[in-house]
């Protein structure tokens, strides 16, 4: 047996835009074991929940994650309103889909900047990044800010967009789209990223089942698991199918989200085709009495709030499980096997996300 | 459109059981997570199969915070159960990996059950 070595990767890492270490053991060059350990930012966000009203909760749920803000308040509003038997205008529904939708586009891209990044593919990370800043733009010009915007509330959504500006921005969607399309064929076919990706972290559809994988981590083993086709929201009345890939590799996992894109540009088209006219908020009153268990697809799968109000203004309990969470024990199965400087890609392929695991 | 969601409470010693046959059922673990009650703590855990919700629901007396780990039927809620000991105190016998107090780097010994302070602060 061959000499064995703990090599420990992270808090601080290149590929890292926050803390996570891992301790590896390593035989020779390849990864036998890979410990976890987290907790270097925990922020005890929940605990805020005994301190500000369940309107004011909202801001920070979207504080918990500076990428997919806007799905947060969305996961945390619907609690809330479920709770309270609030009816939310069919405008805000369609209204939230589309912020949604922007959102994953903006996370997606700035995931595959940051994958390309890290196999060392300086001018595709660049590319990435600057289609994403058009996105950024969108929400700048519709909500006022570029990552956390506020634009979601307990009821319904805070800002409007007139159906002319809706119109305009799909023609400026279809441009982007264009634009990436050109990025997504580098993806799908440069020699580079198929060697470095291909046939490296691979977790099976049973293992990724067992281990509690979420979003496109599962879908890239190929687990038909997408939280929006519960039909929350808007998406009930909209038609698309879960992105599948089948390698459960990284190359798979990044696969989903080049095709994901796509997705969500078909679906905001869909969105701005159907919009109602309508209210955008509807009256909250009182305060929520009960519990339960929201759960939306966040750009990194399935985010959990569990809510509990008991009759006055404070909530009982506001608990949030997040995707990366749920995308470490996979992770620790990818790692095991893997050879050692196939580390920082294969941690990347979850796209980690340390400050939502934290809260 | 809000799911249902079924939610069944039991007792600790029927625990193990329980899950194991949710693992033989094809169900995925969602989460485990705790809320501390005036008279009690409230744990639950989470699956999910087919887009279908199903919950297990058990209360521990405040007095006595111990339940089995269910690590050895899902790995990952080793990470849940030590998540539970750091902020609740919750003692779990049998974890896949035991971080032993040390999952998050928080000075405070099981902050989410002495919330009082933060009750009195309220805006």
């Amino acid at each position: 047996m061959a000499k064995r070595t703990i090599i420990p990767f992270g808090p601080q890492h290149p590929v890292l835009p926050e803390p996570i270490h891992l301790d590896l053991v390593l035989e020779d060059e390849t990864v036998v074991e890979a410990i976890p350990n987290v907790g270097f930012i925990h922020r005890g966000l929940e605990l805020l929940c005994k301190k500000k009203s369940f309107q004011d909760m909202i801001f920070v749920a979207e504080r918990i994650c500076g990428i997919c803000s806007f799905i947060h308040g969305v996961g945390y509003s619907q609690g809330v309103e479920q709770i309270m038997n609030i009816d939310v205008p069919e405008r805000a529904e369609y209204l939230r889909v589309f912020w949604g939708e922007l959102s994953r586009i903006h996370s997606h891209l700035l995931w595959l900047g940051l994958a390309a990044d890290a196999i060392g593919f300086e001018s595709l990370f660049m590319h990435s990044w600057r289609v994403r800043e058009k996105v950024l733009n969108i929400f700048e010009e519709t909500t006022g800010g570029r990552v956390i915007f506020g634009a979601c509330k307990v009821g319904g959504v805070r800002k409007d967009i007139d159906n002319d500006t809706l119109k305009r921005l799909v023609k400026e969607l279809d441009e982007i789209e264009a634009d990436y399309k050109t990025l997504a064929e580098v993806f799908k076919n440069d020699y580079t990223v198929n060697h470095r990706w291909s046939n490296v972290g691979v977790v099976t559809k049973e293992e990724a089942h067992a281990l509690g994988a979420v979003g496109p981590t599962a879908r890239a083993s190929g687990l038909v698991q997408d939280l929006r086709k519960l039909g929350y929201g808007a998406y009930e009345k909209l038609e698309f199918e879960p992105i599948i890939e089948t390698t459960g590799d990284c190359y798979g996992r990044c696969m989903v989200r080049v095709r994901e894109l796509f997705q969500s540009f078909d679906l905001i088209r869909q969105v701005v085709a159907k919009m109602p006219d309508g209210e955008l908020e509807a009256k909250v009153v009182g305060f929520p009495e009960g519990e339960y268990f929201s759960r939306v697809e966040q750009p990194r799968g399935e985010v959990v709030y569990y809510l509990r109000g008991n009759g006055t203004k404070f909530l009982d309990r506001f608990r949030v499980r997040t995707p990366t969470f749920a995308n470490v024990a996979p992770l620790l199965t990818m790692l095991a096997g893997c050879a050692f400087a196939d580390v920082p890609a294969i941690v990347l392929s979850i796209d980690p996300c340390i400050s939502c695991t934290e809260r | 459109m809000f799911e249902k969601q079924e939610i069944v409470e039991i007792n600790k010693e029927e625990l193990l059981a329980k899950v194991s046959s949710l693992s033989e059922e094809g169900y995925r673990i969602v989460q485990i997570g705790c809320t501390k009650l005036s008279d009690k703590l409230q744990v639950d855990y989470t699956f999910d199969k087919d887009d279908k919700f199903y919950g297990l629901r058990l209360g521990l007396p405040l007095e006595k915070l111990e339940l089995p780990s269910v690590s050895g039927i899902y790995l990952a809620a080793c990470l849940y159960e030590n998540e539970m000991h750091d902020l609740f105190g919750v003692k779990v016998s049998g974890m896949a990996i035991d971080f032993g107090g040390k999952f998050y780097r928080i000075e405070a010994e099981a902050p989410f059950m002495n919330t009082a302070e933060a009750e009195t602060k309220g805006n």
